[in-house]
């Protein structure tokens, strides 16, 4: 992969794209064959930069970790002037400056690596197709389209409206029921309020007109209940249910 | 179900699984032919093993040891005739994506940041991709400061690289490590002159 780039002066120039600031350092170091082990890591640096300065002077959003790489290697680079501590015992190597750096480099190949065979796969995998998952629906019996033109349907419109015949014309009106609940709830409280000792849920629907008054008298009932003005009791589950008006303090 | 349960020939048996193969489209386990069938895994197995062979050879098409299940393909020296007819779309993953699902499947269950690590670079929108194709999946949480959630591989993953199991996974190594000559020579010659 490469980031092609056309420059106002009209040179193309093609640079390697990297998929993160350890793949950039470990193509600078395997592109000049050095033993990874030994970085020559002021010469890497120098290029590193380089390459980071390239990428901005193109105008290249350049993520943030290529920076923190950058300045990872100065401070190695830094360290590596330094003469080495006195080494303890037998671990020279302890003391290299490079270690850590060398071991994320390995770690991250080894995983560079099997992204490379993983792709070997996928490109093998390609080559070979399977069944792609029906839609069940193909299962169903089809519809299975007639043989039909238009006088068909002419046809067929025509019984249509002879089954329907002449006809009379009816007018069916149907009338609001005026009954509201403020309505409701008034003829309900008068009712419960004239008897003390209370009164059935039955007793009050006793003559319904409509099933809209039925309904009406229950939210009359349950608005009462809501602001206090009435109690209900039920002696036992699906039991009568008698309502009492609540006396005024 | 009677019919189920009634004794097959072998060569009927391999008939029975040359079907369930066709028209199943994802990796069909053996477990599930055998419940299918009202028989026993193992000859099952068997049957399966010999229909495979004798799609090995003077075919079209290939019956698969993918993802613990055995799924019916095309040979692949016939992609260019099947190129060619149906002009098929397959999309290749990007780099970044193969390189992330590589860490991934090798070192599973592994948390987001622990793969930041190990790539150099965030893979925030990776993951992400990755789980939306169903090729990886979030197996719990790991203990630790955050609790962040831990990733593994799915058997489409296995699926997409063609692979019967992880064990078919190659193994990790530094390919490009240099001859142990090599590195430990010019290693040597400072250790014994300390005054370098």
């Amino acid at each position: 992969m490469a980031i092609e780039l056309i420059q106002q002066s009209g040179y193309t120039i093609k640079l390697p794209a990297f998929e993160g600031p350890l793949d950039l350092l470990l193509h600078l170091i395997r592109e000049r064959k050095v033993d990874i082990y030994d970085i020559p890591i002021a010469e890497v640096t120098e290029q590193y930069i380089s390459y980071l300065s390239l990428m901005e002077s193109l105008d290249l959003n350049i993520a943030g970790e290529f920076f923190v790489m950058a300045s990872t290697l100065l401070e190695i680079k830094s360290r590596m002037l330094l003469p080495i501590p006195p080494s303890e015992g037998d671990n020279e190597e302890g003391a290299d400056p490079r270690a850590e750096l060398i071991e994320r480099l390995l770690e991250y190949e080894r995983f560079k690596n099997a992204s490379e065979s993983l792709k070997e796969f996928e490109e093998e995998r390609r080559k070979v197709f399977w069944r792609i998952a029906d839609d069940l629906q193909n299962y169903d019996a089809p519809v299975m389209p007639l043989n039909l033109e238009a006088m068909d349907l002419l046809f067929a419109l025509q019984q249509m409206l002879a089954d329907v015949g002449e006809g009379t014309e009816e007018v069916t009106s149907i009338e609001r029921q005026k009954i509201s609940l403020r309505m409701k709830m008034r003829q309900v409280w008068g009712r419960i309020k004239s008897v003390p000792d209370g009164i059935g849920f039955r007793e009050l629907v006793d003559d319904p007109k409509s099933r809209i008054e039925i309904v009406m008298t229950f939210l009359a009932i349950l608005e009462l209940l809501r602001l206090g003005k009435i109690k209900a009791r039920q002696k036992k589950a699906l039991g009568e249910i008698n309502i009492q008006a609540v006396k005024e303090q | 179900m009677e019919e189920s349960t009634q004794v097959f020939s072998v060569d009927k048996l391999k008939a029975a699984i040359e079907c369930m193969l066709f028209v199943t489209p994802q990796p069909l386990a053996i477990k599930q032919i055998a419940e299918a069938l009202n028989l026993d895994e193992a000859t099952v197995e068997k049957a399966l093993q010999e229909l495979r062979m004798d799609y090995a050879e003077g075919r079209g098409l290939q019956i698969l040891h993918i993802a613990g299940g055995y799924q019916m393909c095309t040979r692949p020296e016939f992609v260019d005739c099947i190129t060619a007819l149906l002009k098929p779309t397959r999309t290749r993953m990007s780099r970044a994506a193969l390189e992330t699902v590589a860490i991934i499947a090798y070192r599973q269950p592994i948390t987001q940041p622990e793969i930041d690590a190990i790539r150099g670079v965030n893979s925030d929108g990776v993951v992400k991709t990755l789980t939306e194709r169903n090729l990886i999946t979030q197996m719990g949480r790991k203990d630790s400061p955050g609790r962040p959630i831990l990733y593994g591989t799915t058997e489409e993953f296995l699926n997409h690289f063609g692979l019967s199991d992880l064990s078919r996974l190659p193994e990790l190594t530094d390919v490009t490590l240099p001859e142990p000559d090599q590195a430990v020579l010019p290693m040597e010659q400072p250790a014994e002159a300390p005054e370098k």
